[in-house]
């Protein structure tokens, strides 16, 4: 049977979001979505020694969105920034025990974000 | 925690009273209503008398105008499609205001494809007809023009009586699907001039599967559903007698019940209207005065509707949004779009809808939770 709905997880998620703020001076930020297209991601990371030791985001956006931003910041913290790169879209999903078809995307957008925050880590290292 | 149910546009609990009226032609049944013997004249007449409840509750000039669907969406395609098919002689052109539901707009869209021309006609800020445009743009070949009596999702009342003017001395149909004013406000077929109006049972606290289409005298239409040939040969098929009593005995109750109700969910609704727009950078959608006693629609800046949705759901309180979020397509509502909201600003829309169920007390709790929950999601969100 096709996914009804969001699963436990993510109205976990949801409803007591892990990791939201802003940070500081971050080594790396990343920003996907558009508020037109009703989601906008923001991720914020702090890495030292290519680990990453603190990780904040702000969305708006479905539950969805709002859920898988979450959940990707719990994956990451404490990951080496190679490892989380390799973090894929359908991970962030898996790890929320699914997603209902038409919401795939949303998990895109939360991976994508992070992506980003660490693709701008490292071009500042260099 | 108390349940505070506040989507009444998109579904009703069957009336109680209905239930009781009806529930015995489900349980025992009264036979094919199309049968000879006894059994089936007595299930014949069930079906008239539910007729002419319905056509009491419009004010038709009389029962045999009325014809029973399976609801709001077949009587629209019927509607339309029957008129447009059967009064092919007159022209093939098709028009409806831009808010219809997509009930009315894809069976318009499908004759498109057959050789009708089919446009829209705009509306205002308020969700208003355009008038203007719409005497502009009607020609003789226009045969069949489809304005709602008032939109599920902005609650806007449209002036049917002048629409209906405009519409006749072109000599066009009109069709007014009343799905979501029926029962909420006094609707006479014959004071407006309406040729074609929809109605759900559902949405009258009858029981789902269930519609009516009222038909004007002389006003000709083709089946859209051939066979058997019931319902004048409008409508074949076996009659659902469950849903027939049950939207009949729903009618009754609406018609006495329609000023006491509609009074008394109003004055909730101003009261909910006040509290929440005190939210900072929250606004209404629709119309500010014409508009349904049990319809109060917001949208909030910098907040995503569906995440709304299931904030509120956390407070045991079901509202609905036209956010692209929540819908199957993935895009904004287009009556949001229609009235001139931005994409970004469509996707933060909310709307109540009062019904039996509701009551004043019930007014602290919900704009309480309103106002968490657009804080919650304005504290997570980076705009």
């Amino acid at each position: 049977m096709a996914q009804i709905g969001y699963s436990k997880k993510v109205m976990e998620h949801f409803m007591k979001p892990k990791n939201v703020g802003e940070i500081e001076n971050p080594d790396g930020y990343g920003k996907v979505g558009n508020p037109v297209c009703g989601d906008l991601m923001e991720m914020y990371i702090k890495v030292k020694d290519d680990i990453i030791t603190d990780i904040k985001f702000k969305t708006f956006g479905c539950g969805s969105a709002i859920a898988t931003s979450s959940m990707v910041t719990e994956m990451a913290k404490g990951m080496h920034v190679d490892k989380a790169l390799e973090i894929t879209r359908s991970d962030v999903a898996t790890e929320l025990d699914g997603l209902p078809p038409q919401k795939m995307h949303c998990s895109n957008l939360a991976a994508d974000a992070l992506h980003k925050a660490i693709e701008d880590y490292k071009s500042k290292k260099k | 925690m108390e349940n505070i149910y506040l989507d009444h546009a998109a579904w009703l609990p069957v009336d109680t009273r209905v239930l009781k009226f009806a529930e015995g032609f489900l349980k025992n049944g009264v036979g094919n209503a199309s049968a000879l013997y006894s059994f089936g004249l007595a299930g014949k007449k069930v079906i008239e008398e539910a007729r002419e409840k319905v056509a009491k509750l419009i004010n038709a000039e009389s029962e045999n105008c009325i014809v029973f669907t399976s609801g709001a969406t077949e009587s629209n395609n019927l509607a339309i499609k029957g008129t447009a098919l059967r009064n092919i002689k007159k022209g093939k052109k098709l028009k409806a205001s831009s808010i219809e539901h997509i009930s009315v707009l894809n069976p318009m869209k499908e004759l498109q494809k057959n050789g009708y021309e089919f446009n829209t006609i705009s509306v205002d800020s308020t969700g208003i007809l355009n008038l203007d445009e719409l005497e502009r743009s009607l020609t003789k070949e226009t045969v069949v023009t489809s304005v709602m009596y008032a939109n599920n999702e902005i609650g806007t009342i449209e002036p049917i009586r002048e629409i209906s003017e405009i519409v006749h001395k072109k000599g066009g149909y009109l069709h007014v699907d009343a799905t979501a004013a029926a029962g909420r406000i006094p609707i006479d077929v014959q004071n407006d001039r309406i040729d074609l109006l929809t109605l759900s049972s559902n949405d009258i606290y009858g029981p789902q599967g269930t519609g009516a289409l009222y038909i004007k005298k002389g006003v000709k239409l083709q089946s859209v559903l051939p066979g058997g040939g019931q319902e004048r040969g409008l409508r074949s098929g076996t009659e659902n007698l469950f849903g027939i009593a049950g939207m009949g005995e729903a009618a009754r109750i609406a018609k006495n019940e329609i000023a006491q109700e509609s009074e008394r969910l109003g004055k909730i609704r101003d009261k909910l209207i006040i509290e929440i727009l005190r939210i900072d950078e929250s606004f209404l959608t629709g119309h500010p005065t014409q508009r349904l006693p049990h319809h109060a629609s917001f949208r909030f800046s910098r907040i995503e509707g569906e995440s709304i949705l299931l904030n509120m759901d956390m407070y045991n309180i079901q509202v609905s949004t036209g956010s692209a979020c929540s819908s199957k397509t993935l895009e904004p509502s287009h009556v949001l779009l229609a009235i001139g909201l931005k994409h970004e600003e469509a996707h933060g829309s909310m709307v109540l809808t009062l019904g039996h169920s509701n009551s004043i007390e019930q007014i602290p709790k919900i704009t309480k939770a309103v106002k968490e929950t657009v804080e919650r999601l304005r504290g997570l969100s980076p705009l």
